[in-house]
């Protein structure tokens, strides 16, 4: 059955959705949709250092994707205007990553697969990769999830109940560059924030609880991917910017419904 | 003063915050079943004493230190849940750990906010979402309270009906309060001790109980029930001139 491109390319679809689904909602509660597209961003850099020195292209792109999203993080923390900060590393770190593939470009590399994603691509060990590492956030998130909520909706409340606020923001670093890491291959380093943030903002007219839009954003993300797959198939469009138009579509009608609900 | 039962005590807390000094040497212990009002200007670092006694701002010299096991409720300041995070009141109730259901039943009785449970707390009103706060301070059984601010946003008669009920559960839990008030000169008139600070503690005393008075009249009306008291600021030190003009503006409004 996985010897069939089109089924490695649903399950590869599903398994960066429901790893994308537990993050993306805290990064849409934290207001971290820019801080995603930088981390996001960095993979590119990663994808270059991968083939310059020979190494595993996860590794590289979990290493630089950690690592951005730290640095973003503790320069934040330092008193500089966090919507400039992201801004620039944000770009720069594209930038910075699309210079480097340009200079290491020995094998012809397909830049476009790394920025768009390339799912009708993925192989069995990319399958793999995909839901192991959504499997690690899963079980990741799901440990702290209390914790993560209550630092959440207030950093003094959670110290007066003895959770340590920035242990659980380090958390989330992690689990950001892991589903960045995963989702690469799936959308791209461009459309990931995208994945990360769209099922989740849909789910919200419609959810009275943390969980209760957890739960929201994993099954609009998963018909997102199944979505877009049928319409990359239907009208030979790319698959991976079509998931993410699938889950603007869902997010629109959502949110027009939602009003109107009110 | 015995420190041998105090439920939290800071010796010598010195707290910076962006390279500037907020707090000196700041020592106090509050005892079990104590009320203790914290009241000094804006950006005097009383919040900044609350967040330290809590544990978020690590303190740059001198420790905090809290009697092991202590029970601690906590009512932050101007608490805003992004609209983006869906909550209903009896989910953040059981947050971070979930909380029976008749532990949850009692401490809204207890704070005034029953029947509000599955209500989302974006549509609590100011009043509603300050009982809520209380509510969830109080699901420990708490030996210490500790609010900061409790009754910014509540009108007059809002704010006197909030301290009538703080001090109804404090003596029906036994439990030590420290609380930030906004009001340089009007406190909970239960309160055992009223700390001024200014950087440091520039004054400490009794509150006067002159529900009487005109002066108090002037600013409540009348039936605010007794909960709330004035505070003259009686000075034991010299002062720097931060401090002494800080007073000397507040007496006069």
């Amino acid at each position: 059955m996985l010897d069939d491109f089109l089924v490695r390319a649903v399950l590869a679809a599903v398994g960066a959705a429901l790893a994308a689904a537990p993050l993306g909602v805290f990064v849409v509660w934290r207001r971290m949709a820019y801080f995603g597209d930088a981390t996001a961003h960095a993979a590119v850099l990663g994808v270059a250092l991968a083939l310059a020195l020979s190494v595993p292209i996860f590794a590289a792109t979990l290493a630089t994707a950690l690592l951005m999203a730290l640095t973003v993080a503790w320069l934040s923390g330092r008193g500089h205007s966090a919507d400039l900060v992201l801004g620039v590393a944000a770009h720069g770190a594209l930038a910075l990553g699309l210079v480097a593939v340009s200079l290491v470009e020995g094998p012809r590399l397909d830049l476009e697969s790394y920025l768009f994603g390339d799912i009708l691509a993925v192989t069995k060990r990319d399958l793999a990769v995909i839901w192991g590492g959504g499997a690690v956030v899963a079980v990741l998130i799901g440990w702290r999830w209390a914790r993560l909520v209550t630092s959440t909706v207030s950093k003094d409340l959670a110290w007066a109940a003895g959770i340590n606020p920035k242990r659980e923001q380090l958390t989330l670093m992690l689990a950001l560059a892991l589903v960045v890491a995963v989702a690469l291959k799936v959308v791209g380093a461009l459309l990931i924030g995208a994945l990360l943030i769209i099922p989740a903002a849909a789910a919200r007219p419609w959810s009275r609880t943390p969980e209760g839009m957890l739960a929201g954003t994993a099954a609009l993300g998963v018909l997102s991917a199944l979505g877009g797959l049928w319409g990359a198939w239907v009208f030979d469009t790319p698959a991976g910017p079509s998931v993410v138009c699938a889950a603007a579509l869902f997010f629109s009608v959502s949110f027009l419904a939602g009003r109107r609900a009110e | 003063m015995t420190l041998e039962g105090a439920l939290i005590r800071s010796e010598g807390l010195s707290i910076r915050h962006g390279g500037r000094e907020v707090l000196r040497d700041v020592s106090f212990a509050i005892e079990a079943g104590e009320i203790v009002t914290v009241v000094g200007p804006n950006g005097s670092g009383k919040s900044t004493l609350l967040k330290a006694l809590i544990g978020a701002l690590p303190p740059a010299a001198g420790r905090v230190t809290r009697r092991a096991g202590l029970r601690l409720g906590y009512v932050p300041q101007g608490l805003r849940l992004d609209p983006s995070m869906p909550m209903t009141v009896g989910r953040f109730l059981n947050l971070p750990k979930r909380v029976a259901e008749e532990g949850r039943t009692r401490a809204l009785a207890e704070a005034g906010a029953q029947g509000l449970e599955d209500r989302p707390l974006t549509a609590l009103s100011g009043g509603q979402f300050q009982r809520v706060l209380l509510a969830r301070a109080l699901l420990d059984r708490p030996e210490l309270l500790i609010l900061d601010e409790p009754t910014t946003g509540l009108d007059q008669p809002g704010q006197a009906a909030f301290y009538q009920r703080l001090e109804d559960v404090r003596n029906s839990l036994g439990c030590a309060v420290l609380m930030v008030s906004h009001e340089l000169h009007v406190v909970m008139s239960a309160s055992d001790r009223v700390l001024c600070v200014n950087g440091h503690i520039c004054c400490e005393g009794r509150p006067e109980v002159v529900a009487q008075a005109e002066e108090y009249r002037a600013l409540f009306g009348t039936g605010t029930g007794g909960a709330l008291a004035l505070y003259r600021h009686e000075h034991s030190h010299r002062h720097d001139e931060t401090c002494e003009l800080d007073h000397t503006h507040g007496e006069d409004t």
